[in-house]
């Protein structure tokens, strides 16, 4: 109970004083961003060690019989040769870690990419004219594609497309950006709904 | 369509669902969070709480543990935390073969095959529908390994600033719904009765809503007037 109570007031504290910024930079401000950053990283060095570093290196490594040991080896030693870039004569080693982890991402993402985005996405435009939606969906498809394809001169038909492309994307930037002037209001009404019902119990 | 995606399934219907936020977007999915969560429990359905975002899950748990309590739901028996494990691509690969490879235990490190409903769950075939709390791009990932490659059916709950990036997935029929934003989440608390912080929000959203749309008509007017004296 004392410990949520002194809780909500370091963080009532630090919210006002992040929120001070509003009037201008100040001493209190910077101590809570630096708060911020520190505490955020050394949760992650803990995070890192426990969720991935002990339970699935050191203590598999420890429990672990055979081949099903030996092969730890391998992610233990291009981790550990990862940091080779903090030496720069050695720095040239990190690239086979870099390479082996681009390989997987590469490997698993194109495929996802294709299977799951692309085919999906080109499906749902191939739709028959029968709605106003269709048509909508059909018509701001192919002008949006037209307003990329740069190998001509946008004059003409094409300027038309493009001109008409144009319209959708910032339509499409209109309804981004209304659905982030939504969130950002929200944050702020988490944090005052904080200050009022957690702190001071006025709501 | 979320409401309609749980409302659908029968009794015992296991309901996985995927915190991958943390406390900075809070305020907008926490809200749905607890909605979801109250419609699974009352409708007497299966929870599995997991996440990718490790600083999100206590955020889960504190959900989890408050609305369990609210419909005097058993840890073990309607609900199970996993916890947060690295590598949520492979994990997502991983559980289309046996979800054991990753989560053998619990977040307290209970073996899930002491959980009697977890002995039924194996793959994305025994998970009737995945929720994902999405404020990044993990979404993205759900839907093209846990969708596209094993069919499974799932629903999002997005804070405002991605939503806009998952309609175009709930467009091509690749996601059941999206809860988006605040507002989302007041939608389902009021279809649920249960209202809740969301829907508390609503009256300062309006108001500041319909005041940034008066600032763009003056900043619009002035525009024009200045245009016109040039």
């Amino acid at each position: 109970m004392i410990g949520n109570i002194i809780g909500t007031w370091i963080a009532a504290t630090l919210t006002i004083a992040i929120l001070s910024f509003l009037y201008r930079d100040n001493p209190l401000y910077k101590l809570a961003e630096h708060l911020y950053v520190g505490v955020s990283a050394g949760f992650w060095v803990i995070y890192v060690w426990s969720f991935d570093v002990k339970p699935m290196l050191i203590d598999r490594f420890v429990s672990a019989t055979g081949i099903e040991k030996w092969i730890l080896l391998v992610p233990a030693i291009l981790g550990i040769i990862m940091l080779s870039r903090w030496i720069p004569q050695y720095g040239w080693i990190s690239r086979i870690p870099i390479s082996f982890t681009v390989g997987i991402g590469a490997g698993l993402g194109i495929t996802a990419s294709i299977q799951g985005f692309i085919l999906p996405q080109i499906q749902a435009t191939l739709l028959p004219l029968n709605t106003i939606n269709n048509i909508i969906i059909v018509i701001g498809f192919i002008t949006t594609v037209f307003y990329f394809y740069f190998s001509r001169e946008h004059k003409g038909f094409l300027k038309i497309s493009s001109r008409l492309g144009v319209i959708f994307i910032m339509v499409a930037f209109g309804a981004s950006f209304g659905y982030t002037v939504m969130a950002r209001i929200s944050l702020l009404i988490g944090r005052v709904y904080f200050l009022l019902h957690d702190w001071l119990h006025i709501l | 369509m979320c409401f309609e995606a749980i409302e659908r399934l029968p009794k015992n219907s296991v309901v996985m669902i995927s915190i991958d936020y943390d406390a900075a977007s809070e305020p907008e999915l926490q809200p749905m969070l607890v909605a979801v969560l109250r419609h699974c429990f009352a409708k007497d359905l299966k929870v599995i709480l997991m996440g990718h975002w490790a600083l999100g899950l206590p955020l889960g748990e504190i959900a989890l543990n408050q609305v369990a309590r609210e419909y005097k739901k058993v840890y073990g028996e309607d609900y199970v935390n996993l916890g947060y494990r690295p590598g949520y691509v492979a994990q997502m690969v991983g559980i289309g073969r046996e979800i054991r490879d990753f989560f053998a235990v619990d977040y307290k490190g209970i073996p899930i095959d002491s959980f009697p409903f977890m002995r039924q769950v194996h793959t994305y075939n025994d998970i009737d529908i995945l929720f994902g709390l999405e404020a990044g791009a993990t979404g993205d990932a759900w839907v093209q390994y846990a969708g596209a490659r094993f069919n499974q059916k799932m629903f999002f709950g997005a804070t405002g600033v991605v939503a806009p990036d998952y309609f175009p997935y709930l467009q091509a029929k690749q996601i059941e719904g999206i809860i988006a934003g605040l507002q989302g989440a007041a939608e389902y608390e009021t279809l649920i009765k249960q209202a809740g912080s969301a829907i508390l929000g609503m009256p300062a959203q309006s108001v500041v809503h319909g005041l940034i749309i008066l600032f763009i008509i003056i900043g619009n007017i002035g525009y024009l007037l200045t245009r016109k004296k040039k």
